[in-house]
């Protein structure tokens, strides 16, 4: 087995367990914290955050993981949320588990379907063929009479969910809403870094290296790659749902390419090969651009300025920006020493980034 | 690549915690004195972006001639950019409603934007009027005591037209439009007056919105024949057919007729493909009206710039406002009352007095107008006093 | 359908997939030669639909904005490339597609402020402002004939420069193996910024021409670009025959589409794509 593939050493282990406790606790206060009445937008928006870093997880599993980018990944945010709205009952409110349910199902079911057929390509076409799968999902909503078209359909009742024992859990309530949503990343968060450090993982981790050599020990790659792709598109399926039980408002331009370009970009700026830089990417998107809207009413500029910017100074992702402080902060002439570790997987990164992630043939 | 995880979280957390600050330093302070908070729901870029600044020139202006208050208060104004985008329309709404806490929302333009705030007035009963949009569930099944309209429904100037098609003997007519709401509903209300005149629609044509590749339907409209066409397109979408349907020599073949939204705010850019075509509406250029004369005078004066149907609504939105306030006496927390008194309002438009119907939309009389030069000049009235059905509304 | 229609509709698609094709091309180019995906090539057709506008309005006709547009263009794209572009050639493709996406954003914002949001048409030129009859009641506008003839041409230039020149043979070598090219001692810096500002041109080509029957909008960049990528992967990346092919099928698919199967009208040219990909996944045709 190649020694690369092995787990983190235990002291990492436990630093990473403890970040990531310390920013869920903070995430968890802030309903606490914001109590006032015009408070309650922000834990709306961090909600909205939320169910976008989910998004953007479930697409790290695929592009920074598993090497497939993934350029269509909204028909299942989509398809997730229109399963939702059309099994939601119009008289009073649905039962939520069984609505989450069929969510993960559509999407799963679709996501089944799309990956048999584009695991065929490669490269840039792999890119291209999963973009027109997304937007026939996108044409079958918007031009047809399956769910009101282009002005999308309601959820007229939020969503109940019974637990047994105890009385009906309702997120009408904008913090109990944000709590379901938290907890919801919480176990993706933790589904995803139980997946990655289990011989499934592994497995992906090597075909994005280099599938060849991953087929001629014997995996069937093309199992693994699916299952990958079935699995990031479950979790894309959760973000939706969650999406639609928020506003009970689905609209097609949900399946849209502009929508899975953001969530490619929040994995992109984040980091690739990261899930905290997929989370760092999700919050940094939805909260700058929130910022500069602020600001002024030509905010795009500004965003446009800072993605430049950001991909041109952390070619790595936001998140590598502690370790580009620390090199930098070092004495010059010392770049080679110190971060031995983390210099091994980016000299990697970096290597295997020149061409696209799946390319495997000759430029 | 689990080593970035390890100490980046802090510093993440750190960055979130800084942009929170700085977003929360631009939130709204309570008002002083009690302003009357109006939140402007409107496109600010993009193609609908003129029409947004007309609709909040239309509306600021009244509130100017009013010295500045309704209902006896100073009025503070919020504004947000829904750049058209039914996907992020609830959460725009949104922080219209909780964020900055407004008395009332002012918009919007797109229809499916209008859905998602219509969702979110809905639930958090806050009083919306609705300055353009004309999806018709606004005033039909998704109706509401909080929810008002100072424009129009999709279903009137399709119906006064096909009045007026059916009055002058046409038989067959093909009609031409998107595919989404605002399109089907102002051809279900022309084929409603059509058809039940004695006419009949031979073919509904339509292209998924907003594709603007029309030479295909236009070459099928001529090989069908009819006696007239009856479209519904609007902004760039406007523009290019009417240039596509001159350029494919139809224009003196087959009658051209439409929602005025063909025609207005595009003969610019239309030229001399637009001349003599035919379009109903609630407003036109040449009204005889002294209301609409001092209106069109104000406004030039104002923004240097000819006022539009876009323009008349947001003045008209002011003025539906004006009278809920003023007989509330500016406290905008008695909502019965607030509603009745709007309820009951008898307009006093450029457009010619209207009222409301119980749907809370305007029941309006409908010109027809004729293109001539750069103005849609009114012919005659199509239709008075139209009234939207108001179907499925349960008010 | 009759026969005068059918022949209307053949027109229709063979104009729209050859103006297309002058999109596509300067993107395939640039995509093939450089490995460089360009999310921003829309906006370089917007720009021609603007500078038609701006350049005509001064000038009084659309006949001497085109010439005039398209040497602003060569020179804008020079110097973008020198600026932008030529920083990401070490870059991944991820990369490249988010640079280029703040890029676009940048573009739209400065339209934006620069010339603001309206809707403008340019008006055809008048010595191209007819109709010709075709059938007994139809006719079909003259300049339609032009810009396909315009398209034509360029596809025959292209040709030409492509297939028999010493440009033409680097640039075919570059598509097919961009290391080999620079280890043979050939100029690879200029010969991209070359290749780049004449996919730049090319597109701006085609915004201008295309405006007087388009109009000119905030956000028209956008739908070509999803277009033009569809016919870029369909022909094949990096070839201009491949380019050429794939406009012309899609240009078909989507006016027949639009006629005989309104509802799924929006889908077929990404079915097309699907199943063209599924049949050969690397495109119609190889580069160069």
């Amino acid at each position: 087995m190649d020694t690369k593939l092995s787990p983190a050493p235990s002291h990492g282990n436990a630093r990473v367990a403890f970040a990531w406790l310390v920013a869920f606790a903070v995430l968890a206060s802030l309903p606490l914290l914001l109590t006032a009445d015009s408070n309650k937008f922000y834990i709306e928006l961090l909600s909205k955050v939320m169910i976008m870093a989910i998004f953007a997880l479930s697409l790290q599993l695929l592009i920074g993981y598993t090497g497939l980018v993934s350029l269509g990944h909204a028909a299942y945010f989509a398809a997730a949320a229109y399963a939702t709205a059309m099994l939601a009952p119009e008289s009073g409110p649905g039962n939520g588990w069984l609505l989450l349910a069929g969510a993960l199902a559509a999407a799963a079911a679709l996501a089944m379907l799309v990956g048999m057929l584009v695991l065929r390509t490669r490269g840039v076409y792999f890119i291209m063929v999963t973009l027109a799968f997304a937007q026939m999902v996108y044409f079958v909503f918007h031009d047809t009479k399956i769910a009101g078209g282009s002005d999308g359909t309601y959820i007229y009742f939020r969503p109940e969910f019974p637990v047994p024992g105890l009385r009906q859990m309702t997120v009408n309530d904008p913090s109990h809403f944000y709590w379901m949503v938290w907890g919801a990343m919480g176990v993706t968060v933790v589904v995803l870094t139980l997946l990655l450090r289990s011989r499934f993982g592994h497995a992906l981790v090597g075909i994005r290296h280099n599938e060849q050599r991953m087929r001629a020990a014997g995996y069937a790659t093309y199992r693994y790659q699916l299952g990958a792709f079935v699995a990031g598109g479950m979790l894309a399926g959760l973000a939706g749902f969650l999406y639609a039980v928020q506003f009970g408002f689905v609209n097609p331009e949900i399946a849209s390419w502009h929508q899975s370009g953001n969530a490619m970009l929040m994995v992109i700026l984040g980091g690739v090969g990261s899930l905290a830089g997929a989370v760092l990417g999700a919050f940094s998107f939805v909260l700058v651009a929130e910022w500069f809207s602020t600001m002024t009413k030509h905010w795009q500029l500004l965003m446009g300025g800072f993605i430049i910017v950001a991909v041109a100074l952390l070619p790595r992702g936001l998140v590598s920006l502690p370790s580009v402080l620390r090199v930098k902060m070092r004495a010059p002439g010392a770049r080679n020493g110190g971060t031995a570790g983390d210099d091994d997987d980016t000299a990697q990164e970096a290597g295997g980034e020149r061409r696209s992630p799946r390319n495997t043939e000759a430029a | 690549m689990h080593r970035f995880t390890s100490r980046r979280l802090a510093p993440a957390c750190l960055a979130v915690a800084a942009m929170l600050a700085a977003t929360g330093a631009v939130q709204a302070q309570s008002a002083p004195g009690g302003k009357i908070k109006v939140g402007f729901m409107l496109p600010y870029t993009g193609t609908y972006a003129a029409l947004g600044t007309a609709i909040e020139n239309g509306f600021r202006m009244y509130v100017q001639q009013q010295g500045g208050k309704l209902g006896g208060r100073d009025i503070e104004y919020f504004k947000v950019d829904d750049e058209s985008d039914p996907a992020k329309a609830p959460e725009n709404a949104t922080k219209l409603i909780k964020r900055d806490q407004v008395d009332v929302v002012v918009g919007t333009v797109h229809s499916g934007v209008q859905m998602g705030i219509v969702k979110v007035a809905k639930e958090n009963n806050t009083l919306l009027i609705i300055p353009n949009a004309g999806v018709d569930e606004a005033t039909g099944p998704l109706c509401g005591a909080n929810i008002f309209r100072s424009s129009f429904s999709n279903w009137q100037p399709g119906y006064a037209m096909g009045h007026v098609l059916a009055e002058r003997g046409m038989k067959k007519v093909v009609t031409l439009t998107w595919k989404y709401a605002a399109g089907e509903q102002s051809v279900k209300g022309f084929k409603e007056a059509f058809e039940g005149k004695g006419g009949k629609v031979v073919k509904e044509l339509s292209l998924p919105f907003p594709n603007v590749e029309f030479q295909a339907l236009i070459t099928e409209v001529a090989a069908l024949k009819p006696d007239a066409v009856f479209v519904f397109f609007a902004g760039g979408g406007a523009v290019k057919f009417v240039k596509d349907w001159a350029a494919a020599g139809l224009k003196d073949k087959i009658p051209l007729y439409a929602s005025g939204f063909l025609t207005d705010g595009t003969l610019e850019a239309q030229g001399n493909a637009a001349q003599g075509l035919e379009t109903t509406l609630h407003y036109a250029d040449g009204l005889s009206n002294a209301r609409d004369k001092s209106f069109r005078l104000d406004y030039a004066k104002t923004y240097k710039l000819q006022p539009d149907v876009y323009a008349v609504q947001g003045y008209d939105a002011a003025q539906l406002l004006a009278a809920g306030a003023t007989a509330v006496k500016g406290d905008m927390s008695r909502k019965a009352e607030l509603y009745k008194a709007m309820e009951a309002a008898k307009v006093d438009s450029p457009r010619g007095a209207f009222t409301l119907s119980k749907a809370h939309n305007p029941v309006q009389d409908f010109y027809l107008r004729k293109v001539d030069g750069r103005e849609n000049k009114v012919s005659t009235v199509a239709v008075k006093s139209l009234a939207d059905p108001a179907r499925g509304c349960r008010l | 359908m009759d026969i005068v229609s059918f022949l209307i509709q053949c027109l229709n698609s063979v104009q729209y997939g050859l103006l297309l094709f002058l999109v596509a091309s300067g993107l395939t180019l640039i995509f093939g030669i450089m490995g460089v995906i360009n999310l921003a090539h829309g906006s370089f057709y917007m720009l021609g639909a603007y500078l038609a506008f701006a350049l005509a309005s001064l000038t009084g006709n659309l006949l001497i904005a085109v010439p005039l547009g398209i040497v602003l263009a060569v020179a804008f794209g020079y110097v973008l490339e020198w600026v932008f572009f030529s920083f990401l050639y070490e870059r991944d493709h991820l990369q490249q597609v988010l640079m280029t996406y703040g890029l676009i954003l940048v573009f739209e914002e400065l339209r934006s402020i620069l010339v603001g949001d309206d809707v403008h048409g340019v008006p055809v030129p008048a010595l191209l402002d007819g109709s010709l009859p075709i059938g007994n009641d139809m006719t079909y506008p003259i300049y339609r004939l032009c810009i396909s003839a315009v398209c034509l041409l360029v596809a025959a230039a292209m040709y030409y420069v492509i297939r028999r020149t010493r440009l033409g043979m680097m640039i075919r070598a570059g598509a097919t193996n961009r290391e080999m090219v620079q280890s043979l001692g050939i100029n690879v810096t200029v010969l991209y910024r070359v290749v780049f500002a004449l996919g730049v041109a090319l597109a701006v080509l085609a915004g201008m021409i295309a405006a007087p029957v388009s109009s000119v909008y905030p956000g028209m960049g956008a739908q070509v670009l999803i277009v033009c990528f569809v016919v870029v992967v369909i022909g094949g990346i990096g070839s201009v025959k491949g380019a050429l092919v794939a406009s012309l099928l899609l240009g078909f698919v989507d006016t027949f589409g639009k006629v005989f199967w309104q509802d799924a009208a929006g889908v077929l040219i990404y079915l097309l794509m699907a199943v063209i990909l599924l049949w050969k996944p690397q495109g119609l045709f190889k580069a160069g």
